[in-house]
């Protein structure tokens, strides 16, 4: 692979050029998923996308695989403009999409049925990919006989067997345990580097730091809300790499320090994290963040831990472990910069006190610092019998966010709200109430 | 039991609330039936027929006539897949069709057809004049109507729920829409469709007994059938005859399940994406015949083998030129707007004229006249359910908590649903006469025979779905008597209730049309109602009336839907569901 990139061929395979994507929210606003988004991939590349969920990286990788148009910019695919999908590139999916009712062998020849081969030569390369991929003897089995890692091989099978020059994989090992990705990701990676494929780059999406340090030669670290390149990051090591090589762990800490530092810069004062009403609020809920914060308040701790290491011990990928420690930062219990995570003084006050007492502190910092907490409570105050339907909420969440993050996020403060004892709610009538009218 | 449920509801999970494409469905399809109303008075006059065709009673001319109906039966199944196969993809693929596509065939549905019936008949015969091809054709269409629409609702929702990897998938390999109907389309909904089809057919039967023999401005059409035999052997008072045709009948249904259903639902366990492992997989002896004999494997390969190749086909295959898919969004939204804007005009136009019509031809007293009959049939139908519901919720409740009792129970009350009870009519027309019985309250009692089944199964199925541990939790808490039923047990079989009763009332209003006016030699009983209504002036030919009735009967129909069974869907939906 170090030829390839050294050699410098000039013009890229694919090109990314000012993409941008909007999704039309109604007349009056339109919903930016991605902005300006500019990349280029040369030969023998292998390119990770990098980010949160819903950070528009999925819809990226669609737009590069012609499945979704972008509102502005154009993708280019060796110098011709891309616009459905492309014959060389083929694309593997988080969920497998194998067809249930089709056998392995039907699955991969699928491709091949679409261009038109003939049932033999279907046959003779089908059933190569399939012994290439590990799969021999599983030739008549229906997907549903498989296990997950046996039906990502038939989904990368499939993808292969058409000789595509791009692979693009949307999240392919997140549906899988972390023996069978491991497995499966050292297969993929024997074969790039034997070039039985005959790829000539691999683009993914993955919100998993470790798979992008382990995979790629180029990590695109993504911003959410609207979804753009934050930063690149080149990994230089040679294939095949080891988590526990120090030089890896040096990797990830960088990409760690990438991901976090920028938050701070944005947050500009140095206050922590300052929101609007229609913020996209963490997913994160009250008992997750209270273990987390108690982790950090423990004594051997001492308030402070490197992200990757507690991303390590508690086995969370940032998916998982990002809401947490965004939610600890807006509600001010905990700072993260540079890659740590440190525990402020409420943080501090909270993790210690007893359960009615940890309500109260949660209260006051959800009205202090969740605007849309405080709206809602403010609205339910202003009210005279102190309701309101969530409808209302919702339709001003859907002026920010799409319908289902809306839903999500009114979930979410519901949540909290409801822990705080900040408002009641009504899960058949749908209604927001005080608990106690004053 | 659980898919039958889904086919069954899919029709209205993706459509809970009424919107406004709902009104101008319900206007132009009563503009169409007014329409063929208008059509049919005018051509009603000089018709005639080939020679009449006499119908014997000799039982062995049974299987001949049992052939012919199964034929017409297989002819409108086949009719009524290729019509869900169209619209419904139609409808599923492009958005602006769809709009306009599901709420008319949503209406369709809930229209009693049967009465109906009579002005199709005038119109296919016109169509062939001097040949039995009218009436056959008019016949095969009752059963179509009674098929098709729940198929293509039932296949619109399965063809949009195919996951958006799956057709992604599709694109990224480049399958053309041809391919992707077949293999993708086709193919995820296939399980769905086939129980769908199985369930149409009960309904078919029905319509098929009812739709050979009609007359039509006092003219007998008989079309050789087991219809027409029933009918001749009412006229006649041949109890002998019924009772053939009754086992007839039985066998006619067993053998169709047989040798055409059972095998089909085996085959598409396969189309399965998931197979849960409490269910026993669908089995077919006849599809077990074909895995082992090597003969009819070869001949099933080859099936297959010409399958892919029509597939395959190279006319229908995606070019690479093809594979600019984007299109100019702009462009779209005018487009889509311009032809909202003519359907819109279109149905103003149809109101239009419809009003006037019916403004000049009916005077406003037998409007309201009418709309007591439809109160009096819908009161008919309200007891029905409530007194169905007291039979049949303990017995089913009781069936469905021993598994043993249900899985023998179970298809023995599915194999009754789709017998039709308009067979059975004559027999309780019988001891009506006999004992002199009021037929304004006994007809209700013909009305149930047919529905009461669906409540029956879907109840036993609901019981049988309630969590073993919630039914020890109540055993654990010494919760006994009303209090378990209360809080366990009518909560637990809500969703499956509600499923069954919609089924029912819906079926109870086509029953009416047949129901209410029953006769058996020369001894003809007529209740009041809307169904007789309609059902007489099919009789006398008075087109104009009939319309009125099947109009009224529509509305009636539509409103109880939307403001009844529709809230009590969405809420058996959202706080009874069973996770």
């Amino acid at each position: 692979m170090q030829d390839f990139n050294s050699s410098g061929i000039a013009s890229p395979i694919l090109e990314v050029v000012n993409v941008n994507k909007n999704f039309r929210k109604g007349d009056r606003q339109d919903l930016v998923v991605l902005q300006d988004v500019n990349f280029r991939m040369y030969e023998g590349e292998i390119i990770a996308i990098l980010g949160k969920s819903g950070s528009g990286k999925s819809t990226l990788l669609r737009i590069l695989a012609g499945l979704v148009q972008p509102s502005e910019g154009t993708v280019l695919y060796r110098g011709n403009l891309v616009r459905g999908p492309a014959r060389g590139i083929s694309m593997v999916f988080q969920n497998f999409a194998l067809l249930p009712w089709l056998t392995v062998l039907q699955n991969v020849e699928l491709g091949l049925e679409a261009l038109g081969v003939n049932r033999e030569e279907r046959r003779e390369r089908a059933l190569k990919a399939i012994d290439m991929i590990g799969l021999d003897g599983f030739e008549t089995a229906l997907p549903k006989e498989l296990s997950g890692g046996m039906r990502q091989r038939v989904g990368f099978a499939r993808a292969l067997v058409v000789n595509p020059d791009v692979l693009l994989m949307d999240e392919p090992f997140s549906a899988l345990d972390v023996l069978t990705a491991d497995n499966l990701k050292s297969d993929l990676m024997d074969l790039w580097q034997t070039q039985k494929t005959g790829l000539h780059g691999i683009v993914f999406v993955t919100h998993n730091i470790e798979e992008a340090a382990l995979l790629a030669d180029r990590i695109l670290v993504f911003n959410s809300n609207p979804g753009s390149i934050r930063g690149e990051l080149k990994v230089t090591l040679p294939h095949p790499r080891h988590d526990l090589d120090p030089r890896f762990r040096n990797q990830i800490d960088r990409v760690y320090m990438l991901m976090t530092t920028q938050i701070q810069a944005e947050a500009g004062q140095g206050e922590g994290h300052v929101i609007d009403i229609g913020y996209r609020l963490p997913e994160a809920s009250v008992a997750e963040v209270t273990g987390l914060l108690e982790i950090l308040d423990s004594s051997e701790n001492n308030g402070k831990i490197d992200l990757p290491d507690l991303a390590d011990t508690l086995m969370l990928d940032i998916d998982e472990l990002f809401p947490l420690t965004e939610l600890l930062e807006i509600l001010h219990f905990a700072k993260v910069s540079k890659g740590d995570i440190a525990i402020t003084d409420v943080g501090k006050a909270f993790a210690e006190a007893d359960i009615q007492e940890r309500k109260k502190i949660f209260l006051q910092q959800l009205k202090l610092h969740v605007p849309l907490a405080r709206y809602i409570y403010d609205q339910l105050c202003r009210h005279p019998r102190h309701r309101a339907l969530e409808e209302n909420f919702l339709s001003l969440l859907e002026d920010y966010l799409t319908e289902k993050e809306a839903a999500r996020v009114l979930r979410t403060v519901i949540e909290w709200g409801r822990y705080a004892e900040l408002f009641a709610y009504d899960f058949n009538s749908g209604v927001l109430s005080l608990e106690n009218p004053n | 039991m659980s898919t039958l449920r889904d086919t069954f509801m899919a029709a209205y999970k993706g459509r809970l609330y009424p919107n406004y494409w709902d009104m101008i469905a319900l206007i132009f399809v009563l503009g169409v039936i007014i329409l063929l109303a208008w059509d049919a008075k005018q051509m009603a006059a000089p018709y005639e027929l080939g020679q009449p065709i006499v119908i014997s009673l000799d039982p062995h001319a049974l299987p001949g006539y049992a052939l012919r109906t199964v034929l017409r039966m297989l002819i409108a199944l086949f009719c009524s897949l290729v019509f869900t196969f169209i619209f419904a993809t139609w409808a599923a693929k492009s958005q602006r069709a769809g709009r306009i596509i599901i709420p008319v065939i949503d209406i369709c549905q809930s229209i009693p057809i049967l009465g109906f019936l009579s002005a199709a008949i005038v119109t296919f015969i016109s169509l062939f004049p001097g040949s039995m091809l009218g009436p056959e054709c008019a016949a095969i269409f009752a059963i179509f109507t009674s098929q098709a629409w729940n198929m293509t609702l039932g296949f619109y929702q399965t063809v949009r729920s195919v996951p958006t990897e799956l057709k992604e998938a599709a694109a990224m390999y480049h399958l053309s829409a041809w391919q992707r109907f077949w293999r993708i389309d086709v193919a995820f909904s296939m399980p769905a469709l086939l129980w769908n089809m199985m369930m149409s057919m009960s309904a078919g039967w029905f319509f098929v007994v009812a739709s050979e023999a009609i007359s039509v401005a006092n003219q007998q059409i008989m079309l050789p059938g087991i219809g027409s035999y029933i009918a001749v052997a009412i006229q006649s008072a041949d109890l002998h005859a019924i009772g053939y045709a009754i086992l007839t009948m039985l066998v006619v249904i067993l053998l169709y399940d047989q040798i055409l259903f059972r095998p089909l639902v085996a085959w598409a366990e396969k189309f399965k994406s998931t197979s849960l492992p409490d269910e026993p997989e669908p089995r077919s002896w006849l599809i077990h015949l074909f895995h082992r004999t090597r003969l009819l494997r070869f001949i099933g390969n080859k099936i297959k083998q010409l399958v892919d190749q029509i597939i395959n086909m190279q006319v229908f295959r995606s070019k690479p030129e093809e594979d600019h898919y984007y299109h100019s969004l702009r462009y779209d939204r005018y487009l889509t707007g311009l032809l909202n804007l003519l359907y819109v005009i279109f149905v103003i136009i149809i109101l239009f004229y419809s009003i006037q019509f019916m403004y000049q031809n009916i005077p406003l007293m037998s409007v309201v006249q009418v709309f007591m009959l439809g109160l009096v049939t819908a009161l008919r139908i309200v007891v029905l359910v409530i007194v169905c519901s007291l039979i049949w919720v303990p017995i089913g409740v009781w069936i469905g908590m021993r598994p043993k009792v249900a899985q023998v129970a179970q298809p023995i009350a599915q194999f009754l649903a789709s017998f039709p009870a308009n067979l059975l009519y004559p027999l309780f027309v019988m001891l009506m006469v006999k004992f002199h019985l009021d037929v304004n309250i006994w007809v209700t009692a013909l009305m149930i025979l047919g529905v009461q089944w669906y409540l029956l199964f879907n109840v036993v199925a609901g019981a049988a779905m309630i969590p073993k541990d919630l039914l020890q939790v109540a055993d654990n808490l010494a919760l006994s008597g009303w209090l378990r039923w209360r809080r366990l047990i009518l909560p637990g079989i809500f969703p499956y209730y509600i499923t069954g009763a919609i089924t029912a009332v819906g079926g109870a209003w086509n029953a009416s049309i047949v129901a209410e006016v029953v006769s058996w030699g020369d001894t003809h009983l007529a209740a009041v109602g809307l169904g007789a209504y309609i059902s007489q002036h099919t009789h006398t030919g008075n087109f104009l009336h009939m319309a009125l009735g099947i109009g009224m009967m529509c509305v009636f129909v539509l409103i109880l839907n939307r403001l009844v069974w529709r809230p009590l869907y969405v809420l058996a939906e959202t706080r009874f569901q069973l996770l």
